[in-house]
């Protein structure tokens, strides 16, 4: 397994490196036999994407449409047929999403929630990432156990520091007592003031791994040779860290928090297991599932759930902007 | 620099390395431990068990229809990472190998769906699934966990498709070769290790996904694992049986975190190539 399971990093650099030591110079290719064997590639690509088109329209083009239509309606769960146009009423009207102090609630704490676990991963997610760049015999074990963290479902590592943070039982307030840090159990999710970090400190536990990885793979790409001039000068390691690596990295960066911010965003499963619905948590998706199926709002929900859609459209346009010279690669 | 200062980030490394570990695997080994712990044991949070029992994972298969919902996830799961595949070598061939019109507005569009919000198809899909006649059925998850799954792994499978050597192509369509034996009978089997680690990603995003599943189906014997273990509740509604949960937490866990840990390269290799690819 050893064998093939490098071979994927490898067969990257060796498929390109035998693509080069074969492909002969453009003059030398026979003629392209002219435009009609074009035509019938391009023909033929348009119909290897059809099914992969037609399942996206059906799981994402149609329902988000649908989506957006409800949210003008005052449609409910049990009846969608009977649902009636009400404009922008679940927006604007008397009692509109604009006007609702609890959904203002829930974009308060997405936000707030989106915005401290994203910059706690960034800062340790980089000095993990520094970690696993080391070299050093015990680096293979090292990845192996960051990557723990991440391969647990969210349900079961919300259960699991549920269990680990209860009040009475959990083995937090009896190390932190023990430790003589906690005089008394804390409610870590029950505590309004406690509940909102709790779970950003569990995000912060399952997702720095994926920060990490994503750094470490920037780290990677900084050539060697600035290292060694740096080293050759005699330039002290931190110095080499905020003027070489740091500035070389920064994008790579960059494009990591944005994708993690996308994430974060969403945030449901974690949410919704470890603090069910306390108002202190509540976030945008809990909102929206809250409205659609508890409450049976559709109309309403809809209208939460399309700017909920809008907001991460927004910052997914400047993902794309960051990723823009990536993607030239890509399609060069 | 002196040997001492060697020695003292040496050491440093060690420490910083060691609270890694800890910090990374400790709350699943004490999950281990408490799934091993009786009734009794339960409530005393010393690490080893003093009486170590299985009676909890007994407990979770008989007294939950656990067994069942470890094949649901299995069969979804499963199910949705085949399907994504099949459809997204098709695809990658067309936007990794082919120059066409539109090929780069497509794969932005392939890109940006797979930032979409879940919530945001929720009624729209919840109709669909309900006019299908898929409602508490696992074909709705099918279907609805595609969403996750394939702009991610047509994302990936471009990349990887990309790499190929052209020289290859020509040669098999000099030989008068379909599209469909060129993806599938020649480049498949020379692109199987990015596939796996694509496939396997994959088949870990369907078996965490958790909002569809806990909207899309009623009862207890068509709900996956982590709806299940999100719904354990004791006999009495008061206290949670944590003995149970743990043990139900173990039995899903362990498969994913054996699988990523002897995948290890190609996860990482996957991972990166699906977020940022350079």
């Amino acid at each position: 397994m050893q064998g093939t399971s490098t071979s994927v990093a490898g067969s990257a650099s060796s498929g390109a490196a035998k693509a080069a030591a074969l492909s002969l110079p453009e003059a030398a290719r026979p003629a392209r036999a002219g435009s009609a064997l074009a035509a019938q590639r391009s023909r033929r690509a348009w119909l290897m994407l059809a099914p992969v088109g037609v399942v996206l329209l059906l799981v994402a083009g149609w329902p988000l449409a649908r989506t957006i239509w409800f949210s003008f309606t005052d449609a409910q769960l049990g009846g969608l047929a009977d649902a009636q146009f009400v404009g922008l009423e679940n927006y604007l009207g008397e009692y509109g999403l604009l006007r609702d102090e609890q959904w203002w609630g829930s974009v308060a704490n997405t936000l707030r929630f989106a915005l401290l676990s994203v910059s706690i991963e960034t800062v340790l997610g980089l000095g993990v990432a520094l970690l696993l760049n080391h070299p050093s015999r015990g680096r293979t074990l090292l990845r192996a156990a960051v990557l723990v963290p991440w391969a647990i479902p969210t349900v079961v590592s919300a259960k699991m520091w549920s269990w680990m943070l209860h009040d009475q039982f959990g083995v937090v307030n009896h190390y932190l007592m023990a430790l003589g840090l906690l005089s008394a159990p804390v409610a870590w999710t029950a505590n309004p003031d406690l509940a909102l970090f709790t779970v950003v400190l569990v995000d912060v536990w399952k997702t720095t791994p994926f920060m990490a990885l994503l750094i470490l793979a920037a780290l990677q790409m900084v050539p060697a040779d600035c290292y060694e001039a740096a080293r050759v000068d005699g330039v002290p390691a931190f110095t080499v860290f905020r003027k070489v690596t740091l500035p070389l990295i920064l994008p790579g960066v960059a494009v990591a928090m944005i994708f993690r911010l996308l994430d974060a965003l969403r945030v449901f499963d974690l949410i919704y297991v470890m603090t069910s619905n306390s108002r202190t948590t509540k976030s945008m998706s809990v909102f929206v599932r809250e409205q659609l199926i508890d409450f049976q709002q559709v109309g309403y929900g809809s209208a939460a759930a399309t700017l909920v859609f809008f907001t991460i459209a927004l910052l997914t346009l400047l993902y794309m902007g960051l990723l823009r010279p990536a993607l030239q690669k890509v399609e060069a | 620099m002196s040997k001492k200062r060697m020695s003292l980030s040496r050491l440093g490394y060690l420490a910083a390395s060691a609270l890694l570990v800890g910090f990374s695997v400790f709350p699943f080994l004490y999950a281990v431990s408490s799934s091993l712990k009786g009734r009794t044991g339960l409530f005393s949070p010393e690490f080893l068990p003093a009486h170590p029992t299985l009676e909890n994972y007994v407990g979770v298969f008989s007294e939950q229809p656990f067994a069942h919902n470890l094949l649901n996830s299995v069969v979804v799961a499963g199910g949705v990472v085949l399907l994504s595949l099949g459809l997204s070598l098709m695809a990658a061939w067309a936007l990794g190998r082919v120059d066409f019109r539109g090929r780069g507005a497509l794969l932005l569009t392939v890109l940006s769906a797979s930032m979409f919000p879940q919530v945001a198809v929720l009624s729209g899909m919840f109709e669909l699934v309900r006019w299908a006649g898929l409602y508490d059925h696992l074909g709705a998850l099918l279907i609805a966990d595609l969403l996750l799954t394939l702009p991610f792994t047509v994302w990936v499978l471009v990349t990887f498709m990309k790499q190929l050597p052209r020289e290859l192509e020509e040669a098999a369509t000099m030989d008068g070769v379909g599209v469909f034996t060129l993806v599938f009978r020649i480049f498949l089997p020379l692109l199987w290790p990015a596939v796996a680690a694509t496939g396997l990603l994959a088949f870990i995003a369907a078996w965490n996904e958790f909002l569809f599943a806990l909207t899309f189906t009623l009862s207890t014997e068509q709900r996956t694992v982590p709806v299940a273990i999100s719904m354990i509740s004791g006999p009495s509604g008061y206290e949670l049986p944590w003995g149970s949960i743990m043990a139900a937490s173990v039995v899903v866990t362990l498969p994913l975190v054996g699988l990523v840990l002897y995948f290890q390269r190609l996860i990482v290799s996957g991972l990166t190539a699906g977020a940022v690819k350079g």
